[in-house]
């Protein structure tokens, strides 16, 4: 099939941005969106011209570390998938596709398509976690935890970082992000003790790093790879006013 | 020289103990002047650097990932062993341990191996105080199942994503110590080089990947926990990124480097269908609980719609030839089964390089919704890349690269022959032997990190004390200097192909010749070819120089350097070990139905090479107490 690429192109954060078009022709549509691209750079490359420069590493949606917008849309849009896991027949012969990075809160353009997501990490570091060391575990068993919670815990743990949710909020607020963390851990009997203390530090920790605050827009639910729900959210804040 | 294993006097279920008893320790307030560099945060060097963060120490931890959260160990799908028998099915300590080791085809060590058994109980108590939400049954209490090369069910899961799980809860684990502020995290940094003095480690050269600049960082001791070396092969399941660099470098400054033939080719990926191709998806081996492995009888049949052919023309070739395993054999067995149906004519997809995995059957038993909660994600991840719907037609899966059993050789501290070198997690030789079981290398990433190192770390320092070398010393600043030139050296190349194009060609070389079956005449020829190559890898490649910044194509190009002295490497251990077992088929070396054909008199060891004045092999003996070599049945 043929398609037609408009990409956006920033040497670095100083410099000005622009959008450069090429056409990959005769490719085949059981490539993956990435694969194509790396079948442009190798082109480019003998052409002698500066490659197009994308993140990834698992290419199979569970990293994190791949995601731009694809026609406006983080990750394209699609259904629980990201990035990497969108494949060329997805579209029809000569479609033109516009590839821009993540923007969004404090995401800044490292180069082309890339961009520093580390503020999630802060996020993170401001209680994202529970309190256990080494050697201070009780035998496994001895804490029971329903199916249905360990189910939910999970559905919110699942999130890959991706910051989809942040390119997609009209605000720039990253809360689904540090809801679902949030979630995942004060739902689980381990994680009470710390709960109210973890829910009001990561929230104020999210707006002090420069994401924006959260209006329930609902965005963000509908980009996630990972089909995190906007319940999330609604939680968190209970639980950092408790 | 190989130094000694260390392993500590007693009978195999006391040496953990006596050793922990009697090991040195660093005193409270002391621990803070030792300053620990950890590089890599995957399951490994997450755990060790939050373990040895909590116990006080100045820890600081490099990544080439832009956060510890992206290691390749978030892919892990299937599970981690323990064995807390929680079934009553008769596991128990012993069980694990002699699993692994029959698994491993006996080439691993007995103490290291019960040890990991012993601990991996440990591992599940303390990833449920973090926050793991394993897979519950509806009392509330965890779940287990079975998983390939085993009869008992001692798998812990986390639906199909058990890795990014775990991972997730070490990262969390770590944060909290950055929060302490005992642990600093570099990321976006990766290692070129190891500085090692009068066979010490005292620190490494980083290149912070975003501005390109390079430093040079001092240490008590080192920990590599840098993950496997399945990309050398290009088309592998490991994430895009994993490489050998840090283990290669440190091979050349000293490091023996153990059984680099041992490499791990998984039976359930979905088979590659172009050259473009940029990795391989695994499907987890638990889908073999459940699905069953068939080809067509008649090669008429291989293009012909699988639904449509009946029972009677349908070859079960494992449940067939393996009756008491079935479609549960180890990988290694299970991939060459595969190999060679398909080498005779059988194998069904575009390029004849597949076989059916086939869940009719059981989707008649138990219902869809069953076979939804137990691997829902897969069957969506099969069919958003294959776009085939395997609720209706069976996978197609074919043998793929996966795991590397071989690394850097450790002692039973997992202190490689560089003294304050400790080597963890797939970056080790590990207690794989020759091949590893499913679900073993999570209960080994965590076992070596969370409960060996916080040991073994102190141990050495208590031991040998501060490192007294600094950072302007004249070893320091030629290391470094040795690492710019070689950048600019690589930049400087005038090829006319992108990096991924001779990197794909290298892979050739090594999966057609030293992959699920190597023989003397083809592992010969692709020696040749390797050395071919890296000889003209600089009128190969080309790398454009973006300056400072980012530069995704340089950082590959180092990296595939490092890959090519590791592909000769392999060959040329693969060529010495004039045996089959585990992984490594040699074609001379088999019985007379086609299984491995083991050969304990001349080959139960370690091979271990080095890298001074030349390429020198030395081996480690093994012997075998508590469990006694067998020829490994699966019939
Ligand atoms: C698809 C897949 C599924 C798997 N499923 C299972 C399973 O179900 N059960 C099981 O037990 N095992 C499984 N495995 C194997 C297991 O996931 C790995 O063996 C294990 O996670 C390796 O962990 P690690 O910590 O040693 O290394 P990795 O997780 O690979 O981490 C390596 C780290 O080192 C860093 N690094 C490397 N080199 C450098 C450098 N030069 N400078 C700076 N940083 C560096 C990286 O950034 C990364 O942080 C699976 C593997 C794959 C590929
Ligand atoms: S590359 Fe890992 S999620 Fe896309």
């Amino acid at each position: 099939m043929k398609i037609y690429l408009k990409i956006w192109r920033q040497k670095n954060y100083s410099e000005p941005g622009f959008f450069e078009d090429f056409c990959l022709d005769e490719v085949s549509s059981d490539l993956s969106l990435l694969e194509a691209l790396d079948l442009l750079n190798e082109r480019l490359t003998r052409e002698s011209r500066r490659p197009i420069s994308f993140d990834s590493d698992c290419r199979e949606g569970i990293c994190g570390t791949c995601g731009f917008l694809i026609n406006g849309r983080p990750h394209g849009g699609f259904e629980g998938l990201t990035t990497c896991q969108v494949y060329l027949r997805k579209f029809k012969n000569e479609d033109t596709l516009v590839l821009e990075p993540f923007r969004g809160g404090p995401f800044r353009i490292i180069t082309d398509l890339v961009v520093d997501r580390s503020k999630f990490d802060e996020i993170i570091t401001a209680g994202g976690y529970i309190s256990a060391s080494v050697g201070q575990a009780p035998e496994a068993n001895s804490i029971l935890v329903p199916k249905e919670i360990a189910e939910e815990a999970f559905d919110a743990a699942a999130c890959i970082g991706c910051g989809a949710c942040v390119a997609a909020c009209p605000n720039g607020s990253a809360m689904l992000f540090t809801s679902a963390k949030i979630y995942h851990l004060n739902k689980l009997p381990q994680g009470r003790p710390e709960a109210k203390k973890r829910a009001s530090r990561m929230i104020s920790k999210m707006i002090e790093s420069g994401f924006g605050a959260c209006s329930l827009h609902g965005e963000c639910e509908t980009v996630c790879p990972k089909k995190i729900s906007l319940k999330v959210i609604n939680f968190a804040l209970r639980e950092a006013r408790r | 020289m190989i130094p000694s294993a260390n392993i500590p006097p007693g009978s195999i279920d006391k040496k953990w103990s006596n050793f922990k008893s009697s090991c040195e320790l660093v005193a409270p307030a002391n621990r803070r002047k030792f300053r620990i560099l950890v590089v890599g945060t995957g399951l490994a060097g997450a755990s060790a650097a939050s373990a040895l963060g909590e116990q006080g120490y100045e820890v600081l931890v490099f990544t080439y990932h832009d956060t510890p959260r992206r290691a390749h160990s978030i892919a892990a799908q299937g599970g981690i062993n323990a064995a807390k028998n929680y079934r009553n099915d008769g596991d128990s300590v012993f069980r694990l341990f002699a699993e692994t080791l029959k698994g491993g085809d006996f080439r691993s060590r007995e103490a290291n191996v019960y040890r990991l058994a012993e601990i991996s109980v440990q591992i599940i108590d303390h990833c449920v105080a973090l926050g793991v939400p394993f897979a519950r049954d509806y009392g509330g209490y965890l779940d287990t199942r079975s998983f390939g090369g085993t009869r008992v069910a001692r798998t812990f899961y986390a639906r199909g994503q058990t890795g990014q799980q775990l991972l997730l809860a070490c990262y969390s684990s770590l944060l909290r110590q950055v929060d302490l502020g005992n642990v600093k995290i570099f990321p976006n940094h990766e290692m070129l080089d190891l500085v090692v003095v009068d066979n010490r480690a005292v620190g490494l050269i980083v290149r912070n990947l975003l501005n390109g600049s390079i430093h040079r960082i001092k240490g008590d001791c080192v920990i590599l926990a840098t993950g496997g070396y399945s990309n050398v092969y290009y088309l592998s399941t490991n994430a895009r990124k994993s490489n050998a660099s840090a283990i290669v470098r440190a091979f050349k400054r000293g490091a023996g480097f153990a059984n680099p033939c041992f490499t791990q080719i998984h039976p359930t990926c979905i088979p590659a269908t172009s050259e473009h191709q940029s990795k391989l998806t695994l499907m987890s081996e638990s889908l073999r609980n459940d699905g069953r492995v068939w080809v067509p009888r008649n090669q008429e049949d291989k293009s012909k719609d699988p639904r449509l052919i009946p029972e009677k023309d349908r070859f079960y070739y494992l449940e067939q030839w393996y009756p008491s395993y079935g479609n549960l054999t180890p990988r290694d067995i299970a991939s060459r089964a595969a190999k060679k149906v398909c080498d005779e004519g059988l194998g069904v997809g575009p390029m004849g390089l597949g076989v059916y995995l086939d869940f009719a059957d059981a989707i008649k038993r138990l219902g869809k919704d069953t076979i939804a909660e137990r691997y829902g994600n897969l069957f969506e991840m099969y069919q958003s890349i294959t776009g085939e719907n395997p609720w209706e037609v069976p996978m197609r899966i074919y043998p793929g690269p996966h795991y590397t059993m071989g690394g850097l050789w450790v002692d039973y501290n997992l202190m490689s022959t560089v003294s304050g070198l400790f080597v963890i997690g797939e970056a080790n030789f590990s207690d794989h032997g020759a091949n590893r079981l499913g679900a073993s290398a999570l209960m080994q990433g965590l076992a070596d990190g969370f409960f060996i190192i916080p040991y073994s770390v102190p141990h050495f320092l208590a031991t040998n004390g501060k490192n007294k070398i600094s950072e302007d010393s004249p070893e320091f600043i030629v290391a470094e200097k040795a690492v710019s030139e070689r950048i600019k050296r690589v930049l400087s190349y005038q090829g006319n192909h992108a990096v991924s194009e001779i990197h794909r060609r290298l892979g050739k070389i090594l999966w057609d010749k030293c992959g699920m079956s190597r023989s003397h005449a083809g592992l010969t020829n692709a020696l040749s070819e390797v050395k071919e190559l890296a000889e003209a890898l600089p009128k190969l490649i080309r790398v454009i120089d973006e300056g400072e910044g980012l530069n995704y194509a340089l950082e590959h190009a180092l990296r595939l350097e490092d890959f090519v002295k590791l592909g000769e490497l392999m060959i040329l251990d693969a060529l010495e070990r004039k045996e089959s077992c585990g992984g490594h088929f040699r074609e001379e070396f088999q019985s007379e139905d086609g299984e491995a054909a083991r050969n304990d008199e001349e080959f139960a060891h370690v091979s271990v090479w080095f890298n001074q004045n030349g390429l020198r092999l030395e081996t480690e003996k093994l012997t075998f107490e508590y469990v006694k070599p067998t020829i490994r049945s699966y019939k």
